[in-house]
Parts: structure tokens; C-alpha cells; sequence
């Protein structure tokens, strides 16, 4: 059997577990297809969450950008991670007791305005879509690959697959699906790693053997990975970084992001009592983790054996020749997201940092410039490849990354769609609006915001885990300090939480659009997107965590030069803080 | 009912004070011993690298679960303790 039936058949059935799942779970009320009646355990919902919350940014591309940027990259393990303790601690347990449906449900009624509502709205479904785009890219990529067609036709393929699995659950559906889809995803990604493990330096599990001795040179794996780079012009793999600010705050900003995103938390809205929603959320991180304490080990092993394939002697001997370049090179290069272009003409793969303190070196080598363009988005995906694992591994990792890509992005779908026919339409527009009505126009809403991710989705505007740290910075700019304040402020009234969600969401998108294109539309950005440019060197994906202090301190200004919010508001606060009496997710 | 306001009050700053405790561990994890102190941990050797880079890809990750089973199980017995759970 050639490669494309293994990766056909693996992809294949994980696909007919999941929409046997969703057909047999399909959703009939509309309690139902938004939190899948309230009954759902801890553990399964931990897993769920996990699942939702691992997307193709996690899957497929973190561990790529990991590799390109070793240690600087950290800050994706940390700040997708040390969110849960955020949300377990500030926003999931008192969210849970509150007992509505959506996030806008929350803050429009805990700041009693309508306009409060509207405004949570529109900050969810702007960071959402932008997550969404994040979600296609990824998704492209791993669809043109294992079909073996270019990188747009992948994406239109996977947006038709996304849609017809959305609109066929909803939230029961999802829920158990995703428990499926996080077993085929854990499974997908820890099998090549402990392969890849093995090889390199003995050890069974990755998250040691990145820290243990590379068994052919004797020396520390990493050490190993550093003194490669360095040949090849690269920054040491473990260097520090100088500018730690712009790192403190980017790690912030995928914190609050994750306490912040409408998907997530709606999670938590699926527990039956307060303490459970506290013991999901560390179930929830357990499930995570497991991938996330991998995928240092997956980046630091796949970028060495990457560089062993194109030098095989060492980096200081000659790199190997194109003709003999590896299948899956030439696999990859049908997806257009590998590139080689012979500049020496000499027939060789010259693969370095060009840049002008290695011109020097380049060019007593006989080098004219890096003649491979490798996309960090499918470093994830080539990697059983790379290191000559069986087809059944590679067929494997298709499947996994395709569960992780659709899983997040049908429970983004259901989070923009309930915002649109929940809170817009039957919250203010039309409050009379049949249940019948309602899911239609989720459906409606559904296919508006697939059409616009794919189109944006051809072209990102970055990587796809860096698409995705814009829409946790969105989030966290504008609804994590709005849910936090009406928490644990009695005293932040509708007046300051909406001018704070404004002043939040507004710099943070106007900062993002000014060096990544306005709307995202390509070839409008004003500066070029360089650290030079930037504010105090903070990158337009720190910026969220700025945005979140801007809104609380406008918050916190305009509430106290307008009046409290009235005594049942008050009142309102002081019930989610305790416990007792939260009841089930209630209708209205 | 004064003493019931009094019970959910101490029962609310517990809850607090717990938050911000926990809070000071994630920080010193993350932003303290994986950015910001990473040089003066890197005396510390681990695996060909430092200490610092250990929690940045590893450690803060394994403080970040500790802190949220902790939190749970701490506030699950505040709630009874004081009366509060479902």
C-alpha cells in the first residue's frame, strides 16, 4: 500500500468515528446544540475542553515555531497553559454559578445594558474569526498535504468539511466527538515523538529525552542542537532573549487570551455544579499538558534531524544534493510549502541563516544565498517523515492534525453562531424568534464566518499559531478584563465596562492592523512589521496584554466619575461568588 | 441574617487570598523563574541547558496543574467548611 491509501484510510475512519458520533448525538432543542444539556462529566469534559482548546495552532504549528525559535518560543508553552489557572481561579467557577448560556449573556446582564451585550458581541466575534482564519491555515496545510494538491485547494476542501461537521452537531455532538478527537490527537502525537525519542537519545519519553544525551555524539541533545545552529548562522536554540518585556507581555496576552475566548469558557457552562467546573479546568490542563510538555521535545528533536537530512556529514560538510533530496521533500514541494531554488548553481541544497553577520562564511563556502524556504507550519507534519518512521505513523499524524484543526474550529463555528442567533437576534433584535428560527440563522452565521476565514485563510497574515496568539490577544484585551471586573468589582458599572471594552478592543486591533495589514487584507499594512518599529518593542502579538490594562484602567476611571450600578446588580455579584443554589443552565 | 453576610464575607476573603497566593506561584513560575531570573539560574545545569530554560519549556507547565488541583481542592473544602457547597 502506497502512503496516500495509509493516510487516506487513517483519515478516513477517524472521520467516520466522528460524524457517526455527531450523527448519533445530533442536537434537537436548542438547549441542547448549545451546551449539550448540562450533563457532562469533569474528566470527559476536561478532555472535551482539551480537545476544543487544541487546535491546528497547537498541533501543527507550535511546534514548528518552537524549533525556529527555541527558547524565545517558550512563551507559546506558557501562556496557552498557564491560562488555566487564570480561568480556574478568576472566571470559570463564577461564570459556571451565573448559569447562562454565552458570554455576552454574562456582561450584558451583569452591566444591565443591552449595549454592554452588543459590544461583548462584536469583541467575540472579531477574535474569533480572526482564530478561525488561524484554524483554516493550519488546516490547509495539513489537507494539501495529505492530499497531495496545493495549499489553497486544501484549505477550500477542509472550509467544506469544517462547515458540514459544524452545522451537523452542534455543542452534544462536539462534546463527545471531541472526546474522540482528543484521543486520536494525543495518540497522533505522542507515537512519532516517543519513536523520535528513541532514536535520538534512548529515552521513551520525549519531555525527558530532550533533556537527556543525543546517543550517536555523546553530548546533551540540546548542546548538540546549539553547536549545529551555530554552524549553520543560526541563534543558539537555548540563547536568551534581550528583550524580555515584549516576551512578559506576550506570555500575558495568550493567558488572558485563553481566559478570555468565548469557546473555552462555554465549556464550562456544560458542568452541573461550581466545583466541578473547578476540577474541569485542572482536568482540562492534564489533557493539555500531555501535548504541550511534548512539543518542546518535538521541536528541539525535528529541527536536528531536519538539519541531519540536508547535512548529513555535519554542518560543515557539504549539504546533500537536490537529486537525491528525500521523498518527502518532494512531496511537500507539490504543496508549494517547501521551496528550492539552486542561487550557486552547484546542484546542492544550501540551507543557512542569510543574514549579513554569516555573509562572510557564506561566501568562502561558495554560498549565494539559503536556497530552501521550509513553511514552519508543516515541520509537525513532516516529521515522522523526516525521520524515516512507517507509513502508518505518517498516516497517523494526518488524522491527528486534521482532528485537531476541526475540532477547534466547529467549537469556534457554535461560539460566533450562538453569539449571532442568541445574543444579536434573539437578544435584541428579535426576541420572538422560534427555536427553528434561531438554528437557522446559527447555520446562517456559521457559513458567513467560513466563508471570510478561508478567503483570509490563503493569505494569513502569519503562521498559523501566530494567527491564532492575535486572536487570543483580541480576547484578552476586550472580554477578559470585562468578565473579570464584573466578578470582582461591585463597584464597575455598565457605563466604564463598556468604554473599557471599547478602548481595549479598539488600540489593540488598530495596533495589530497598523503592522499586519488593516482587516488583515494583505499589502495594507502602514509600517513594516519589524522590531524597529514597534511601540517599546512590543511585537503586535504582546499587544493584547497592553490592551487589557488600557481597559481596565478606563474601566475603573469612568465608573468612578459616573454612579454604582444598582443595588440587584450588586446583588448579582454577590450571588456568583458563592456556590450555593447555582442550578442548572437556565433558558430564558 | 447579619451573621450569614459575615460567614460569606470571611468565606469570600479566603477565597481571595487563596487567589492571590496562587497567583504569586504562577508568576514566579512563568514570568519570575522562566524569563526574568533565567540568568541568575543559569549557574543551575540541566540536560545542556539551564534551569530557566527547563521551567520555560517544562517546569511552569507542571506548576501550572499543581496550582489548579490545588486550588480545587482547597476551595471545594472552604465551600464546606463554610457551608456553601451545592
Amino acid at each position: 500500500m502506497d502512503q496516500f491509501t495509509i493516510n487516506l484510510l487513517f483519515v478516513g475512519s477517524s472521520f467516520a468515528l466522528y460524524f457517526g458520533i455527531a450523527i448519533w448525538a445530533r442536537a434537537g432543542s436548542t438547549k441542547e446544540f448549545y451546551v449539550a444539556g448540562g450533563g457532562v462529566h469533569p474528566v470527559l469534559n476536561g478532555m472535551a475542553t482539551a480537545a476544543d482548546w487544541m487546535s491546528a495552532a497547537s498541533f501543527i504549528s507550535m511546534a514548528g515555531l518552537i524549533a525556529a525559535g527555541g527558547y524565545a518560543n517558550s512563551t507559546f508553552l506558557m501562556g496557552w497553559t498557564g491560562g488555566y489557572v487564570l480561568l480556574a481561579m478568576l472566571l470559570a467557577p463564577y461564570l459556571r454559578k451565573f448559569g447562562k448560556f454565552t458570554v455576552p449573556d454574562f456582561i450584558g446582564d451583569r452591566f444591565y445594558s443591552q449595549t454592554a451585550r452588543l459590544v461583548a458581541v462584536a469583541c467575540l466575534i472579531i477574535a474569533s474569526v480572526t482564530y478561525v482564519i488561524g484554524q483554516m491555515t493550519g488546516a490547509g496545510v495539513a489537507f494539501s498535504r495529505f492530499l497531495e494538491v496545493d495549499n489553497d485547494t486544501g484549505l477550500i476542501i477542509a472550509a467544506v468539511v469544517v462547515f458540514f461537521y459544524a452545522v451537523l452537531g452542534g455543542m452534544k455532538g462536539i462534546t463527545y466527538t471531541q472526546v474522540a478527537q482528543y484521543v486520536v490527537l494525543i495518540i497522533a502525537y505522542t507515537i512519532p515523538a516517543v519513536f523520535i525519542s528513541l532514536q535520538l537519545t534512548d529515552t521513551f519519553i520525549p519531555a525527558i529525552g530532550l533533556f537527556s544525551n543525543h546517543t550517536e555524539s555523546g553530548i546533551p541533545l540540546l548542546q548538540k542542537l546549539d553547536e549545529v545552529v551555530r554552524e549553520l548562522g543560526f541563534q543558539d536554540y537555548t540563547a536568551d532573549v534581550d528583550n524580555k518585556l515584549n516576551m512578559i507581555l506576550f506570555t500575558l496576552s495568550l493567558m488572558i487570551g485563553t481566559a478570555g475566548l468565548p469557546h473555552v469558557i462555554i465549556r464550562f457552562f456544560t458542568v452541573p455544579k461550581v466545583a466541578d467546573a473547578r476540577w474541569s479546568a485542572g482536568w482540562a490542563l492534564v489533557f493539555i499538558a500531555l501535548l504541550y510538555l511534548t512539543a518542546p521535545a518535538v521541536a528541539s528533536m525535528a529541527r536536528l534531524n531536519l538539519l541531519t537530512t540536508i547535512y548529513p556529514s555535519g554542518p560543515t560538510e557539504q549539504p546533500i544534493e537536490y537529486a537525491e533530496r528525500p521523498d518527502w521533500v518532494q512531496t511537500w514541494e507539490t504543496t508549494g510549502l517547501i521551496k528550492f531554488e539552486d542561487k550557486n548553481g552547484d546542484g546542492r541544497v544550501q540551507f543557512y541563516n542569510d543574514v549579513p553577520a554569516f555573509q562572510e562564511e557564506a561566501t568562502a563556502r561558495g554560498w549565494e544565498g539559503n536556497e530552501l524556504d521550509v513553511n514552519r507550519d508543516i515541520l509537525v507534519l513532516a516529521n515522522p517523515e523526516i525521520a524515516n518512521l512507517p507509513s502508518w505513523v505518517i498516516g497517523l499524524i494526518a488524522a491527528g492534525g486534521l482532528a485537531a484543526a476541526l475540532s477547534t474550529a466547529a467549537g469556534l463555528l457554535l461560539a460566533i453562531s450562538s453569539a449571532i442567533s442568541h445574543d444579536l437576534i434573539k437578544g435584541s433584535i428579535n426576541p420572538n424568534i422560534s427555536d427553528k428560527g434561531e438554528l437557522k440563522v446559527a447555520r446562517v452565521s456559521m457559513f458567513v464566518a467560513i466563508v471570510v476565514a478561508t478567503y483570509l485563510g490563503m493569505n494569513p497574515p502569519g503562521f498559523a499559531a501566530q494567527v491564532v496568539a492575535l486572536a487570543f490577544g483580541i480576547a484578552g484585551a476586550s472580554l477578559f478584563p470585562a468578565l473579570m471586573m464584573g466578578i470582582f468589582s461591585k463597584r464597575v458599572n455598565g457605563t466604564g465596562a463598556i468604554a473599557g471594552m471599547l478602548a481595549g478592543l479598539v488600540c489593540t486591533l488598530v495596533y495589530i492592523f497598523l503592522f499586519l495589514g488593516w482587516f488583515f487584507i494583505p499589502g495594507t499594512a502602514s509600517f513594516a512589521n519589524t522590531p524597529d518599529n514597534w511601540l517599546f518593542g512590543i511585537s503586535p502579538l504582546s499587544f493584547g496584554a497592553v490592551g487589557a490594562v488600557i481597559n481596565f484602567v478606563v474601566a475603573f476611571t469612568v465608573s468612578s466619575m459616573t454612579a454604582p450600578p444598582p443595588k440587584e446588580i450588586q446583588d448579582l455579584v454577590e450571588s456568583v461568588r458563592y456556590p450555593q443554589g447555582a442550578g442548572g443552565a437556565v433558558d430564558h | 441574617m447579619s451573621e450569614n453576610n459575615n460567614n460569606a464575607e470571611k468565606y469570600w476573603q479566603a477565597n481571595l487570598r487563596l487567589i492571590l497566593g496562587s497567583l504569586v506561584v504562577w508568576a514566579l513560575a512563568s514570568y519570575g523563574c522562566a524569563i526574568l531570573l533565567r540568568p541568575m539560574l543559569s549557574g543551575i545545569h540541566i540536560g545542556g541547558t539551564d534551569l530557566g530554560f527547563w521551567f520555560a519549556q517544562q517546569g511552569s507547565i507542571i506548576v501550572f496543574i499543581i496550582l489548579t488541583f490545588f486550588y480545587a481542592w482547597r476551595m471545594n473544602k472552604l465551600d464546606e467548611e463554610f457551608g456553601l457547597q451545592e
